[in-house]
């Protein structure tokens, strides 16, 4: 039976003699690795250079700050009940006076933890997160880890640098979306990008 | 004498037919009718305020209104307006209709606006959210948006002695805690204060905070308007694992369920029924003092249902309530496969059929996109 026309017949004739020189097939072949030297290249000198991966990409983790540098995180453990890794566990503690330019809520994560072994980098504790308080960064990884100790990240590693603010040109699904509509419509080309979600 | 006896009342509700004694409310018949079929759970009405070991309690919230669409046998008239079933009694051929009546689930979503008025939304902060009666109520009867843009109404934190934190804001003025109060002192000295938006429970609450049994009144609270204060922001419920136990105790029944993190007690409550209504109140030395494993005789995992929040996480087999959700699906979803066609042996047909099938197939997806 026939499936495609593309099947070819196979022939066992002898090669003429200019066949059996190899010489011109051969120097076909470094032809066309000569032409790829001077093409332009595929590939990219990983990890010296990386790629930009779009702005749904998602890498290492983030605990926002608001817009007076307060803590958005409020332990409510939604993220934590939310991950399917059982990556992030948390310790609430109340904000006491004179707290309230550190922390947004009367409650905030004095211990939160996530084990970058375990997390799977879904992006469910993104959605589930109530206070838009953790987000997974499109434009860094979690770093290459070597030791055991380096595996389990605290708040120090989590929280956003003031100095340093993540920005991002969506931050909700919806937002996301819609600028992709708009982009695709040629309606807008370049996207402000902002700090705050 | 001969006692007399007395018959038994026939009342139809969302077409299931039970028989219950005089002087029962249709909020207990319908309890009634689930506690006989699992299956039926979902056609009792909610309670925000009604209590069943609190006299006296429901009435207030409105969360239970049903149709009664016949009175009685002697007099089938349906009731004009929707009734409160917790504290209607049933009559002797009534027909009450619940889910079936669209206009009592339509009315259900205007309770839920109206006891979220002035309830803030701070659920990530509170330490009831994941046994809130009012986030279960609103989850399954309220609509998702707020309407309202004026202003809740705000209180300051208050301690009711050095266990019990009343949050007056979150408050939805279910008398719950008043009629605890009343069952267990004849001396209240706390009550509703003022009138309307106004209205907070008081602060001669303090007052009967002296009682052994006070702490109940946390148990009581649908809402997270009166927490335990040696739990105050420990952990989130869902993280908690449940536990029943019991102690010898010369004041209460002793009856509790444990809440542990890892191997350490953080909570103590009192055993809540399938309506989370604590049938036997503890008294504070065991809900507060003893929180060392050694101080009870466990006797076993606490039952939580599926679609409880509390159950993530905890994988014992026997530790969750699991029904057979997919099955009840797939049952629910049976359809009976077209059959009709006559087959088809000829090998150049399939062939043909195959191609246009594969064809048809790839426009569909095509079109979607």
């Amino acid at each position: 039976m026939q499936l495609t026309n593309r099947s070819k017949q196979v022939s066992n004739k002898t090669m003429t003699f200019s066949e059996s020189l190899f010489l011109p097939a051969i120097a076909k072949g470094l032809a066309i690795t000569l032409k790829h030297f001077f093409s332009k290249k595929v590939t990219i000198q990983y990890p010296e250079v990386k790629r930009y991966l779009g702005p749904v990409f998602r890498g290492r983790h983030i605990l926002k700050r608001d817009e007076q540098g307060r803590e958005r995180c409020t332990a409510c453990g939604l993220c934590a009940v939310a991950c399917p890794a059982e990556a992030i566990s948390m310790i609430a503690e109340e904000r006491t006076k004179g707290e309230e330019h550190l922390y947004r809520e009367e409650k905030y994560a004095a211990v939160y933890e996530i084990n970058m072994l375990r997390c799977i980098f879904c992006g469910l504790c993104e959605e589930a997160c109530p206070k838009q308080a953790i987000y997974l960064r499109h434009d860094e990884f979690v770093p290459v880890f070597t030791e055991r100790d380096q595996v389990i990240w605290g708040k120090d590693l989590l929280v956003e640098d003031m100095n340093n603010r993540y920005k991002r040109e969506a931050w909700t699904k919806e937002e996301a979306r819609q600028l992709d509509q708009l982009k695709a419509s040629g309606k807008v080309t370049t996207v402000e990008t902002r700090a705050i979600p | 004498m001969e006692a007399i006896e007395t018959p038994l009342l026939k009342v139809t509700i969302d077409g299931i037919e039970i028989s219950v004694p005089p002087g029962t409310t249709i909020m207990n018949a319908a309890r009634k009718i689930a506690e006989a079929d699992p299956e039926q759970h979902d056609k009792v009405p909610p309670a925000m305020c009604y209590y069943e070991p609190l006299k006296a309690s429901g009435g207030k919230c409105r969360a239970c209104l049903v149709k009664v669409a016949a009175g009685s046998e002697k007099d089938p008239r349906p009731m004009p307006k929707l009734v409160p079933s917790c504290i209607t009694q049933v009559q002797d051929g009534m027909i009450v209709e619940n889910t079936t009546n669209p206009a009592v689930l339509e009315t259900r979503k205007g309770i839920v606006e109206f006891l979220l008025l002035n309830h803030p939304l701070d659920c990530p902060i509170c330490d009831q959210a994941g046994e809130c009666y009012l986030q279960d109520f609103s989850y399954e009867h309220g609509v998702v948006d707020t309407r309202t843009q004026e202003e809740r109404r705000t209180f300051e934190k208050h301690d009711l002695g050095p266990y019990i934190q009343l949050h007056m804001t979150r408050c939805i003025l279910c008398y719950r805690c008043v009629y605890t109060a009343d069952q267990i002192t004849n001396k209240r000295v706390h009550g509703v204060l003022n009138r309307g938006d106004h209205a907070e429970i008081s602060t001669y609450i303090e007052k009967a905070i002296d009682n052994d049994f006070s702490g109940n009144v946390i148990d009581v609270c649908p809402v997270g308007a009166l927490t335990d204060k040696t739990y105050r922001f420990k952990n989130r419920v869902w993280f908690t694992k449940p536990v029943d136990a019991h102690r010898d105790c010369e004041k209460c029944s002793g009856k509790v369920t444990l809440w542990y993190r890892g191997e350490e007690v953080i909570r103590v409550t009192g055993r809540k029924n399938m309506w989370g209504e604590v049938k036997e109140f503890i008294c504070n030395t065991c809900r507060f003092e003893k929180k060392e494993t050694r101080d009870w005789t466990i006797e076993g995992p606490t039952r939580i249902e599926r679609s409880s929040v509390i159950s993530a996480n905890k994988y014992g087999k026997n530790l969750i309530a699991k029904p057979d959700f997919a099955l009840k699906l797939a049952k629910s979803q049976y359809k009976k496969i077209d059959d009709s066609r006559p087959y088809i042996t000829d090998d150049q047909t399939i062939r043909q059929l195959s191609i246009e099938n594969n064809k048809l197939a790839n426009e569909r997806s095509l079109a979607s996109d």
